[in-house]
């Protein structure tokens, strides 16, 4: 399971589960981290999952890096994953309005962007981790065809639903930022929903994402329908 | 409701709103893995002083402002406020137009009609306002912090502007005029540990980093801080697999000059990281103004934690002078 456990910082476990990105490591790093939140304990603030990782954040004035690693290690691990993740579904839009780089992903991959939307929307795909911004799902795996590198130059601003692709992975732009993924279109369901406290993101890790296409009236309706 | 608990009879009215002001408190935890950090007042030490001087609960909600701070009118029968860190404020008296110049680490009467202006910060980044009993604040995460990125917090996670209202219910227990006598110490370096790719790093520029001084440019704000004046030169690759990061990581991107991620950060990062500012510095480096030099010294993972000891039991000195 954990490969090794050095210290980021004073105040932070850095946990390697090893050096491949794939499904198997990242469900092992998804499992301990619902553990860890299982066990809630109180000197623990922050726990954050990545595909080959999991950084776990402690408070100074209740413990040190050497008792919070015993603590880790030793921990009984239960196999949660089954109970916790569901599988969700996306609509996107992928008119040319919503599709901001459909003309660079053609070029790129030699490939119709109809062919590549139908390509993205054959397949389920994996949560392995959610953040830098707000609630940001990082997805995979998309199919071989259709992986190409993110911009050389990244947008200062990618709009808010945006749904990008680069390497193996997909993404949803929860909030407006900068970004340097492909945009393929746009979502209109709210991802993070701050009035939602208990659980302000509709996409964690671990979960599974099914994308669909929906036409631009549909995109324009979708939050009057509701 | 809000007429009842006097929430409405009290407020500060924001005149001017200043560059940067916003709700603080401790922050909340337990968010990174759906990308919220903590946030929270940026110099804790500072905070914590606040609260102190008018007797509030230690984690109550506080007004940060960055440089320039906001003007506020007091609309209300009375209120008694601090204001911690290096500040320049005045304060102008409606009975008689005169106008006080106010010290940090100081408690303050007002009558209504008064206002506080607040001018800006002398040699550092941040300032906060502590006013005697509850502002109306709305939590997410069990925290008012307002976090404009991901517009969460307090305001609807928006920056407090020109127009609004601070709403607040007077504190029950009777105030009494205190004062700190407190110098905030500017600090000659920021205090680091390695970091987890230290070894991506060209050993000249490992020497670098730790020999050189930087500068912080005005790319600086709550989310981080970026630095310029030696090209840190990786390697190995300039790109990890995307992963968690925490306050205080130092990060090197491609064109080799280092980001410090602060208490708005980006929750994941995919740049190798050359070192993390120990907890016990965090709160001197959030202040250290653009436009001015940084220096870096490398210390041990247990001299760090002595350190922290060190600063948090002098926190605890400073707060038990007041009593």
């Amino acid at each position: 399971m954990i490969k090794n456990i050095t210290n980021l910082g004073d105040a932070a476990l850095y946990c390697d589960f090893g050096q491949e990105v794939n499904r198997a490591t990242n469900l092992n790093v998804i499992n301990f981290f619902n553990n860890l939140r299982d066990k809630n304990f109180s000197e623990i603030t922050n726990i954050s999952p990545s595909y080959n990782k999991l950084i776990i954040s402690f408070d100074l004035n209740l413990t040190n890096f050497e008792k919070i690693k015993k603590k880790i290690l030793n921990i009984e691990l239960k196999k949660l994953n089954n109970k916790i993740n569901k599988s969700v579904k996306i609509p996107v839009c992928c008119n040319e309005k919503y599709s901001l780089d459909s003309k660079r992903i053609e070029s790129k991959l030699k490939i119709s962007f109809e062919k590549i939307i139908e390509n993205f929307f054959s397949k389920d795909y994996f949560c392995y981790m959610t953040g830098f911004i707000a609630g940001m799902p990082f997805l995979g795996d998309i199919n071989q065809e259709i992986r190409l590198n993110r911009l050389e130059t990244p947008r200062v601003k990618v709009p808010k639903g945006s749904i990008g692709i680069t390497e193996q992975f997909c993404n949803i732009y929860t909030f407006e930022s900068p970004g340097g993924w492909n945009i393929i279109g746009n979502t209109p369901v709210n991802i993070f929903n701050k009035e939602n406290s208990k659980n302000p993101a509709l996409i964690n890790p671990g979960d599974k994402v099914n994308f669909y296409k929906i036409s631009t009236d549909e995109y324009k309706g979708w939050n009057e329908r509701k | 409701m809000n007429t009842k608990d006097g929430m409405k009879e009290n407020n500060f009215e924001v005149i001017r709103s200043g560059i940067n002001t916003t709700y603080q408190d401790f922050g909340r935890k337990n968010l990174y893995h759906i990308g919220v950090p903590f946030s929270g007042a940026m110099d804790n030490r500072n905070y914590l002083i606040s609260n102190k001087l008018v007797n509030n609960k230690m984690n109550s909600a506080v007004i940060e402002f960055a440089y320039q701070g906001p003007m506020l009118k007091f609309n209300g029968e009375s209120t008694t406020f601090a204001i911690t860190g290096d500040v320049n404020f005045n304060i102008k008296r409606k009975k008689n137009s005169i106008l006080e110049k106010g010290n940090s680490y100081q408690t303050y009467n007002l009558k209504s009609g008064d206002e506080i202006d607040i001018l800006s910060t002398n040699r550092s980044v941040y300032g906060y306002l502590a006013i005697a009993g509850k502002i109306d604040v709305n939590l997410f995460g069990n925290s008012c912090s307002t976090n404009t990125k991901a517009k969460i917090g307090s305001n609807n996670g928006e920056k407090i502007k020109k127009g609004d209202k601070i709403f607040f219910s007077n504190s029950d227990n009777k105030i009494q005029i205190k004062k700190l006598n407190y110098i905030n110490t500017k600090i000659e370096q920021i205090r680091v540990i390695r970091g987890t790719n230290y070894n991506y790093f060209s050993k000249e520029s490992k020497n670098i980093f730790f020999k050189n001084e930087f500068n912080v440019t005005k790319l600086t704000d709550r989310m981080g801080m970026r630095l310029e004046g030696n090209k840190i030169k990786n390697i190995v690759d300039t790109n990890i697999k995307s992963e968690g990061l925490i306050k205080g990581t130092i990060q090197i991107p491609a064109d080799g000059n280092p980001i410090i991620m602060l208490s708005d950060h980006g929750t994941i990062g995919g740049y190798p990281k050359i070192g993390v500012v120990i907890s016990a510095d965090y709160d001197k480096l959030v202040q250290i103004v653009p436009g001015s030099k940084i220096k870096f010294k490398e210390v041990s993972l247990s001299d760090a934690e002595k350190l922290y000891k060190f600063y948090n039991l002098e926190t605890q000195n400073i707060l038990n002078q007041i009593s």
